[in-house]
């Protein structure tokens, strides 16, 4: 074991670490908005709104989000590329570039999944409590934004902590289509060093106490009593 | 754009349909291999866990919280590559040829080992969910240790555990895609080779997606037959 190739990888790493914190807060922020829209649209009486979304989780979480990254940036990427308009376009910058289709499948991701789960927090909150809110006089929307959402959020938050260390975990995939991130940086040291272990090790490190970092720093923002058995 | 007849050319008449279920199948077997080693390892693991010597609890406990805590692709790459030097290192030192790992074995090894961190846990909630009576009249019984293990323990966690499991097939299912990037040829990897070869990039990553959703809907309904099966003693609500 030697870690003394550190030094001159330094910045590579710490580039690496920035791109897969990026895609971690991106992907999350986003999805996270997508999933509140998505559980809420799943609750929704009109079949026209809640059977398409229920086809857009089941798809989603039915297939490897591998395969979803390949179909975007290989799939639709490829689509784009054979059309000049596009390429010459001021987007194209970023239509080449790994990483938004990347953050693009993990939010689509995120949304499908949070969504599911935000719909069964939904679910859970009594019935008394948003009748109580609306005999307050307060309206829909003041209704969802300050009892109906905070109530869903509490009941399904270790869920949600859980589902925040899945999305770490899967922003690794993003190494897969040439973005350099955490474990992208690592696989570089590892072509360039011919070390197998050592960089895939101290990038396993980094995750674990980022992995550490979100489990404790959510579980701080307030205590849920555990069932002992 | 691509027309139907591209389209059917492109599955039946050169073959790639068969490839791709071909690849599904080996996709399928990595998988159920991978879920009966990792159901081998988690009951292990749970069982120390809950009555094992502390050493070993600690040993188990720290298996189980840093296997889940790793992506899954990292510790792939690190096992795949772990492996095989371990296994030429063990061979060199008794005077034998290097060997190749055989990719299929390679991949459910790596697959059960990250599964067996997941179902640990899983196993270990269900067991601490059967209520302690039961265990208690066992042992007033005089039960001996295995056969507790074997006719109570076991099945009467089955019920508990059952939609923690199916919920790891279906995870393991989608983690076998992962295999492709070491490159045994499971459906992924043929899929790769079909885009790559043909440049049909989106209707190939599209068809295996299919065949993935296609499995995972299968498997998710008869595990809900499963389930049903195995609640069938619990109390109703």
């Amino acid at each position: 074991m030697d870690f003394s190739w550190i030094n001159g990888f330094a910045g590579e790493l710490l580039h690496g670490f920035v791109v897969t914190l990026k895609l971690l807060g991106l992907s999350g922020a986003l999805g996270f908005v997508l999933a509140i829209l998505v559980g809420l649209g799943r609750m929704s009486p009109n079949p026209l709104i809640s059977g398409p979304l229920r086809f857009y989780i089941s798809v989603f979480r039915g297939t490897p989000l591998l395969v979803q990254i390949y179909i975007l940036y290989y799939g639709v990427g490829s689509l784009f590329a054979s059309y000049p308009p596009i390429r010459g376009s001021f987007l194209w910058p970023y239509l080449r570039d790994g990483f938004w289709y990347v953050a693009l499948a993990l939010t689509l991701c995120v949304g499908a999944y949070v969504g599911e789960v935000l719909r069964g927090g939904l679910r859970a909150v009594p019935r008394g409590e948003l009748e109580a809110a609306r005999a307050y006089g307060m309206r829909r929307w003041l209704v969802l934004r300050r009892v109906w959402l905070p109530r869903a959020l509490e009941l399904v938050r270790p869920t949600l902590v859980g589902e925040g260390v899945l999305l770490l975990k899967a922003t690794a995939l993003a190494s897969t289509v040439a973005v350099t991130d955490l474990l992208g940086a690592a696989n570089l040291v590892r072509a360039q060093t011919l070390r197998v272990y050592e960089p895939l090790l101290a990038v396993a490190v980094v995750y674990i106490v980022l992995a550490f970092a979100i489990e404790h720093g959510c579980a701080r923002l307030g205590k849920v009593p555990q069932r002992q058995a | 754009m691509i027309s139907l007849s591209d389209i059917s050319r492109l599955f039946v008449a050169d073959g790639w349909l068969a490839a791709l279920a071909q690849g599904a199948l080996v996709s399928l077997e990595i998988s159920a291999g991978a879920f009966v080693l990792g159901l081998g390892i988690g009951l292990l693991v749970a069982l120390i866990k809950l009555r094992g010597p502390r050493w070993l609890a600690r040993l188990a406990n720290a298996y189980t919280t840093l296997y889940r805590a790793v992506p899954e692709l990292l510790l792939i790459l690190l096992l795949y590559y772990a492996g095989t030097d371990l296994l030429n290192m063990a061979m060199a030192a008794i005077d034998r040829p290097s060997v190749t790992v055989n990719g299929f074995v390679a991949a459910v090894l790596v697959l059960g080992i990250v599964q067996g961190a997941y179902s640990a846990e899983i196993i270990r909630g269900a067991i601490q969910a059967i209520p302690f009576g039961q265990i208690e009249a066992a042992q007033s019984f005089g039960i001996e240790r295995w056969l507790l293990v074997r006719r109570i323990l076991l099945p009467s966690m089955l019920p508990f555990a059952m939609a923690g499991l199916s919920n790891l097939w279906l995870v393991l299912v989608k983690d076998s895609a992962l295999i492709s990037i070491v490159g045994y040829s499971e459906l992924l990897s043929v899929g790769k080779q079909a885009a790559g070869s043909t440049k049909h990039y989106l209707v190939f990553y599209l068809a295996v997606a299919a065949f993935y959703f296609v499995i995972t809907l299968v498997s998710g309904s008869l595990f809900r037959l499963l389930e049903r099966r195995t609640h069938r003693w619990l109390p109703q609500h």
